[in-house]
């Protein structure tokens, strides 16, 4: 075995299309989506709707409408394109870009991959601190404050690195073997929450929900009020980055048939509903419990549910949710020296998310970072999206960098420079939360792109042959 | 074999739900329900890698 082989157990395709019998089955993807969107983000995520007032109402029917948008976005815009073309969304934006331009996407995408699974790093490290007893950081820390957090961030993202390291189909089998178990703590939790919050029928639900766990009125001091259309718009737009901005195109291009994408209703409605109100009602339970304790903590808060289990839980949570996300980061960053190992890649990603995951800054603001990330990232979804259905049929070139022999695409670079900037400055002025600004983003950036394509492209000499989209 | 793992980790996830029902409805304590998780914890992990996501034949 040579060395190549030894640090690439398994062959990915990235920079080719996915062959037939690397196909993987509908069940591949219940399993990772139900995994991963089964995470322990969701502990920091559902106490933080809490602290942002919402009311009961708000909550459920926003979560309904906001996850349903979620999985049409996946069904409609990312599976679709995925199962046509089975390339990594690093490869087919070079085609689209151009490799300087997709250089500077693939920065940016890493980036903000190797800070979330920071994020994860940092909620499973909680789980630690009720096992070793070390000062574990508050709602408005920033820093790290004791060695003993230092130590179980560190501990936790070397797991994780490694596991991710492995590669897709380790990563799926694990996600497979957990998700099961996960979901049932998670209900676990929202039971015996109630139970603890005084409820003792299924008709006592809508009351305690109400009056108990969801009451609205102000946010705690820092956070911004949520609304039904701020709940909406968060589960719609927290994936923003993998389904309208296209980065699952790199998990889907295994899918055997473009309708795998209701998979992500797995993950939607069980992960970012029933997990986001089970963790709500643990954190209306320990405000209740003591008014004055606002830290989100998943680790105890788990454990004062469910023991030992509980722990388990946060720790295979934040496990099974980093793994992919520090596996995108790799395939970003391996995009940019393609000869690289994706091996050394990864662990060299997981270094990073584990640096990031020492800052507690990043998973107390996690409300906001999520929808930043997707803002950031959701002008290229555009350009793929417009690239592969539209260009051809307007006349214009798709793959225009790989056909030009152009390293730089300023059609599709201007498109998400301008795009970006416009969304900013909506943001910044006050016009609209961040939470909102991507739809209109998306519609900018899809027009901006058409319209820059024909002034940017010059007809060519003898054009290649352009993609299929047969089914 | 695999049809006893199987039967095992349907019996294991079953058996990390029901405490916190019986917590619920009032028939056990929360120590008790912990104690229940852990074990079918266990049972869950140990049973479900024998026979989940093995390729035929193995």
């Amino acid at each position: 075995m040579n060395t190549a082989e030894r640090h690439e157990p398994v062959n990915e395709y990235e920079r080719e299309p996915v062959p037939p019998h690397a196909w993987l089955g509908l069940k591949s993807f219940l399993g990772q989506y139900a995994g991963e969107h089964v995470a322990g983000t969701e502990l920091m995520i559902g106490p933080l709707f809490i602290a942002a007032g919402v009311s009961a109402m708000d909550l459920i029917g926003g979560l309904l409408l906001g996850n349903f948008l979620a999985v049409l976005s996946w069904v409609f815009l990312t599976a679709p394109i995925a199962t046509r073309a089975r390339l990594t969304l690093y490869f087919q934006l070079e085609k689209i870009c151009g490799s300087r331009l997709v250089r500077l996407y693939n920065l940016a995408n890493g980036i903000m991959f190797c800070i979330l699974a920071g994020a994860m790093v940092t909620v499973s490290a909680t789980a630690l601190g009720v096992w070793f007893k070390f000062p574990m950081p508050g709602l408005n820390d920033l820093y790290p404050n004791s060695m003993g957090w230092v130590l179980a961030v560190l501990a936790m993202g070397t797991l994780f690195s490694l596991v991710a390291a492995y590669g897709y189909r380790f990563l799926a089998r694990f996600a497979n073997l957990a998700a099961p178990w996960m979901i049932v703590v998670f209900a676990a939790f929202g039971i015996i929450g109630l139970r603890q919050l005084g409820m003792t029928s299924i008709g006592d639900f809508w009351a305690t929900a109400e009056t108990v766990i969801w009451k609205g009125g102000e946010p705690l001091a820092g956070q911004v009020k949520f609304t039904f259309w701020h709940v909406t718009f968060f589960a719609w737009f927290c994936n923003m980055a993998v389904h309208i901005g296209m980065a699952d195109l790199s998990v889907f291009r295994y899918a055997r048939k473009a309708w795998y994408g209701i998979a992500s209703a797995a993950g939607m409605y069980i992960g970012h509903f029933m997990a986001w109100l089970s963790a709500s009602i643990l954190y209306a339970l320990q405000l209740r419990q003591d008014p004055a304790h606002v830290d989100v903590l998943p680790g105890p808060m788990a454990y004062s549910a469910c023991g030992l289990a509980g722990l388990l839980c946060v720790i295979v949570a934040g496990w099974t949710t980093a793994n992919p996300t520090i596996y995108r980061a790799g395939l970003a960053f391996q995009a940019i020296v393609p000869r690289s190992s994706r091996f050394r890649v990864t662990l060299l990603t997981g270094a990073v998310a584990t640096l990031a995951g020492m800052f507690p800054a990043i998973a107390m603001k996690l409300l906001n970072f999520v929808a930043l990330y997707g803002m950031i990232l959701m002008p290229m979804g555009a350009v793929v999206f417009v690239d592969f259905w539209l260009l051809q049929r307007l006349g214009l070139q798709p793959n225009y960098a790989e056909r030009s022999g152009s390293t730089f695409n300023w059609a599709a670079g201007l498109t998400w420079f301008v795009t970006l900037g416009v969304c900013t400055a909506l943001v910044l002025d006050g016009h609209t939360q961040i939470f909102f600004v991507s739809l209109p983003g998306w519609f900018v950036a899809a027009i901006l792109y058409v319209v820059l394509s024909k002034i940017c492209q010059r007809p060519l000499a003898c054009p290649k042959a352009v993609h299929s989209m047969a089914p | 074999m695999k049809h006893v793992a199987q039967l095992i980790s349907g019996l294991a996830l079953a058996g990390t739900l029901l405490p916190s029902l019986l917590f619920f409805a009032d028939r056990i304590t929360l120590p008790q329900v912990q104690f229940w998780m852990v074990i079918a914890t266990i049972a869950w992990f140990a049973s479900s890698s024998l026979w989940m996501e093995r390729p035929a034949g193995k």
